[in-house]
């Protein structure tokens, strides 16, 4: 297969909350996450109670592949940033590296500019996690065995989840 | 492609439902909406044109229970049927872990149904899949049409290598989750199997 389903491990995990929250904070946004770019969530961080995150990630997903489809009809290689402004709140969208991309919803109490700053700076400290990442993940693999829930599952495990 | 989280203790795999115009990817999707209890399903999503066509795609997203401690997550995709939205069909695709294959059983429809296999063959190939290689699972909807073609024939034209088939009629549901979870059966196999 082409490329390996993302693992995530704890360290992993708290490394990218620790820079969501960060870039969160010094944006002044209402809320931030990181979605792979196949549709699912990996990280969200701030006011996210009424905010339905999973179809927010699945809608991003597509919107990036949308656009990208129609930078590869243009010649162009990505459109790497994608901006949506609302009457109160406003999307800022962008990719990190090959693999994420990193959503960052804000309203009035924020500025574009500020967004853009602090999304530049955190894409860069994302992107080396990612990277550190794909070459942990390349390591594992040919190490083969780990630690996967999956090795001991049965037939019932499965069949018990449709009950 | 699937996504392991052990921070969160959650598994998530990607099942897309493909197939010609109308054959009933998004019913199928609804049906399963409708049965799911509300603890275990997300919001349904459709992005479709003023007269109900997929435009974009549906995604329901499931999550069914937990296996070895770990939450399993489910999310549904169906792609846009008609042929001139190949360019959206081809993005749904992206990181698949399962297909199931919707063939509408009406005679009329049968030169559609090959067309569509011919397609989902070719744009899986262009993310470096192939269809052989991927947990994969066929249907034969709209069972209850008076012009259904019988099931030995449609073996015959759409099923050469004899994946589980399922009949299905699916607004009353029938066929439906026993095609869903077989996919995810072959789906979990898999994992299993690269772990
Ligand atoms: N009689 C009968 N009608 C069906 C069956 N399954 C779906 N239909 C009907 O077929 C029509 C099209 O169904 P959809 O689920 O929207 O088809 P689709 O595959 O999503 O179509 P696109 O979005 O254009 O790709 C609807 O009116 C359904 O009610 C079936 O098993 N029997
Ligand atoms: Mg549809």
């Amino acid at each position: 297969m082409l490329n390996p389903g993302l693992v995530l491990f704890e360290e992993d995990s708290r490394l990218i909350d620790k820079e969501l929250q960060k870039l969160n904070q010094l944006a002044r946004a209402k809320v931030s996450f990181l979605v792979d770019k196949d549709g699912q969530l990996i990280a969200s961080i701030g006011e996210t109670g009424d905010i339905d995150t999973t179809s927010l990630a699945s809608l991003t997903a597509g919107n990036i592949a949308a656009t990208g489809g129609m930078a590869k009809l243009l010649g162009e290689k990505e459109f790497s940033i994608l901006f949506h402004e609302g009457e109160k709140d406003n999307i800022h969208i962008s990719l990190v590296g090959q693999r994420a991309i990193l959503v960052v919803v804000f309203d009035d109490r924020s500025s574009l500019g500020l967004i853009r700053l602090r999304v530049k700076r955190s894409v860069t400290a994302l992107t080396e996690v990612f990277d550190k990442l794909a070459e942990k993940m390349a390591k594992t693999d040919s190490q083969q065995g780990g630690s996967s829930p999956f090795t001991e599952i049965t037939e019932e495990d499965i069949e018990s989840l449709f009950g | 492609m699937s996504f392991i989280n052990y921070s969160a203790r959650e598994i998530s795999c990607k099942i897309v439902y493909y197939g010609p115009g109308l054959c009933g990817k998004t019913t199928n999707l609804q049906y399963i909406y409708k049965k799911i209890s509300p603890d275990s399903k997300g919001k349904m999503i459709s992005l479709a044109t003023e007269t109900e066509r997929t435009l974009f795609f549906d995604f329901l997203p499931l999550a069914l229970g937990d296996i070895k401690g770990f939450k399993v997550r489910f999310h549904l995709y169906t792609v846009p049927g008609q042929i001139f939205y190949d360019a959206s069909r081809k993005l749904i695709l992206r990181g698949v872990d399962g297909v199931i294959f919707v063939a509408d059983s009406q005679v009329e429809r049968m030169e559609a149904n090959l067309e569509s296999m011919d397609n989902l063959i070719l744009n899986l190939k262009e993310h470096g899949f192939n269809l052989e290689e991927l947990p994969y699972v066929i249907q034969y909807n709209k069972r209850d049409l008076p012009n259904a073609v019988p099931v030995k024939e449609m073996d015959e034209a759409l099923n050469p290598r004899k994946v589980p088939a399922y009949d299905a009629i699916a607004p009353k549901g029938d066929g439906v989750f026993e095609t869903l979870k077989d996919v995810a059966k072959l789906v979990i196999m898999e994992l299993k199997k690269k772990s």
